[in-house]
């Protein structure tokens, strides 16, 4: 079958003839059709939100987990291939256990940023390897203050006020535009983030939980889940919203 | 098989002996004021009785904002600041900033530890950083890390212990911080035959570093010491 990139799309050590390397941007591909995972940075903290879709009546509520603790000041989200970005996420619990052993204090997020992406980026430099199926964004809260990290498939290693990727990210990114985050606190943040997941997901009626966190000044500094109640009224507001706009038609 | 020496460092002969290590009995003492930390030490280095060097630096850098006190084995103690400023300049490359006073004692701490069986070294870290401001680490033989106000170490030090618990304060001023530093070694090397030569400190603030020093001469004498002759002796 003949596609874009035929001939050229084989191995990762293979330049397409207009510079591409189509081994990683069909790891993105794997990254773009999952579930959309949002990242907001606010005034005083950062906020992760999945939206997982339920495939099976069978699992237990709040298994398959997206969001990984690294360290107690750093979570991250996954997109993509779950076992992909379990193995990268492990990768970064890895280097901020070794950084604190060594240097005897957490990890920035900058320094763990740039750890991840230079692994992310090894794994498309050889033709034994293939690329990772997974982007994480990185919500770190160190001594310069919190910080959002979105490291992709390729390697790149970004930060940001706020971010999206998954199948709805561009829908995302449009609503995260029209906030004003350096005045959110992180509860405000929390209650936009799962607004923004309502609003920009299928309607197509299939089940599907919220896995959301946070890292702020109300948590502590510490990165853990969002406490139930908050939860709760986040997807109160988002659904009121959703209604709402429904009913302007 | 040669006598046994009837002083040690020196063979059974007058020169001086190359079989005892040389050390730095010696007198280290750091301490933290408003603004920074003060790092002081006297110049001796010894092989047994005979001096090695009288006019030591035992104050090292570590990096920019972080020096270090050197005790024990001269050589063991070079050793370690020369890998622990290789492993801070690496890690200042990574972190694309000045590294933290307690991140480079750390760093120490791991090289005590690791080589504990092998080395004889206690240092002082000390300096300034802008999460923590001034801060001292002590690592002791064994690589036991402490973090606080002041510390002194090497042989001299136990002849003071009484002077600084009568006049050690918190948040002293930088020119009261000096003052006490200079008093307290110059009661250690009066006291301590391993300790004396002349004084080296370094400050260290936000604004930087600072180095002094106060040569033997313009150290004044303890009670009951004779002064220094102003004018040539008469035989």
């Amino acid at each position: 079958m003949s596609g874009i990139g035929t001939g050229y799309d084989l191995s990762s050590t293979t330049y397409s003839p207009d510079g591409k390397i189509f081994q990683t941007e069909y790891a993105q591909k794997a990254v773009d059709n999952s579930s959309t995972v949002v990242g907001l940075r606010c005034k005083d903290g950062v906020v992760l939100a999945c939206e997982k879709l339920v495939l099976s009546k069978l699992l237990v509520e709040g298994s398959n987990r997206r969001i990984h603790n690294i360290d107690r000041h750093v979570g991250v989200a996954v997109a993509g291939l779950a076992p992909d970005g379990r193995m990268v996420a492990n990768r970064a619990w890895d280097e901020a256990a070794s950084y604190k052993r060594v240097y005897g204090e957490p990890i920035p997020g900058h320094v763990l940023c740039e750890r991840v992406g230079s692994y992310v980026h090894m794994f498309n430099l050889y033709w034994s390897l293939r690329p990772y199926g997974a982007a994480l964004l990185l919500a770190a809260y160190d001594k310069n203050g919190p910080a959002l990290y979105a490291v992709d498939p390729s390697g790149t290693s970004l930060r940001y006020f706020g971010t999206a990727v998954g199948k709805a990210r561009q829908a995302a990114k449009n609503e995260i535009e029209k906030l004003k985050l350096n005045e959110l606190s992180a509860r405000e943040a929390v209650i936009e983030a799962v607004k923004i997941l309502y609003k920009v997901r299928d309607e197509d009626g299939k089940k599907f939980e919220l896995d959301v966190s946070w890292v702020c000044d109300e948590s502590g500094k510490v990165h853990q889940r969002v406490p139930d109640e908050l939860l709760a009224e986040a997807e109160r507001q988002a659904k009121a919203a959703l209604e709402d706009s429904d009913m302007d038609d | 098989m040669p006598p046994a020496s009837p002083c040690p460092g020196l063979d059974g002969c007058m020169a001086p002996s190359t079989s005892t290590p040389v050390s730095m009995g010696t007198t280290i003492i750091a301490v933290t004021f408003n603004g920074g930390v003060i790092l002081a030490a006297d110049s001796r280095t010894s092989t047994g009785n005979y001096i090695a060097n009288r006019v030591t630096d035992k104050i090292t850098p570590l990096c920019d904002n972080v020096y270090t006190l050197r005790s024990g084995s001269a050589a063991d103690t070079q050793a370690i600041a020369g890998y622990v400023q290789h492993f801070i300049a690496q890690h200042q490359a990574e972190e694309g900033e000045h590294i933290n006073v307690k991140t480079a004692a750390n760093l120490v701490k791991m090289m005590a530890y690791n080589n504990k069986d092998n080395l004889q070294a206690g240092l002082i870290v000390a300096g300034y950083d802008k999460h923590g401001g001034g801060q001292v680490f002590s690592i002791s033989l064994g690589g036991t890390i402490t973090e606080t106000s002041f510390a002194m170490s090497g042989s001299g030090s136990t002849y003071i212990n009484g002077f600084v618990d009568k006049y050690w304060r918190e948040g002293m001023s930088e020119q009261e911080a000096m003052d006490f530093v200079t008093k307290a070694l110059r009661y250690a090397m009066t006291w301590d035959a391993s300790s004396g030569g002349c004084m080296r400190t370094v400050t260290i603030t936000a604004s930087g570093v600072k180095r002094t020093f106060i040569p033997g001469s313009d150290i004044p004498p303890t009670y009951g010491e004779l002064p220094f002759p102003t004018a040539p002796v008469r035989a």
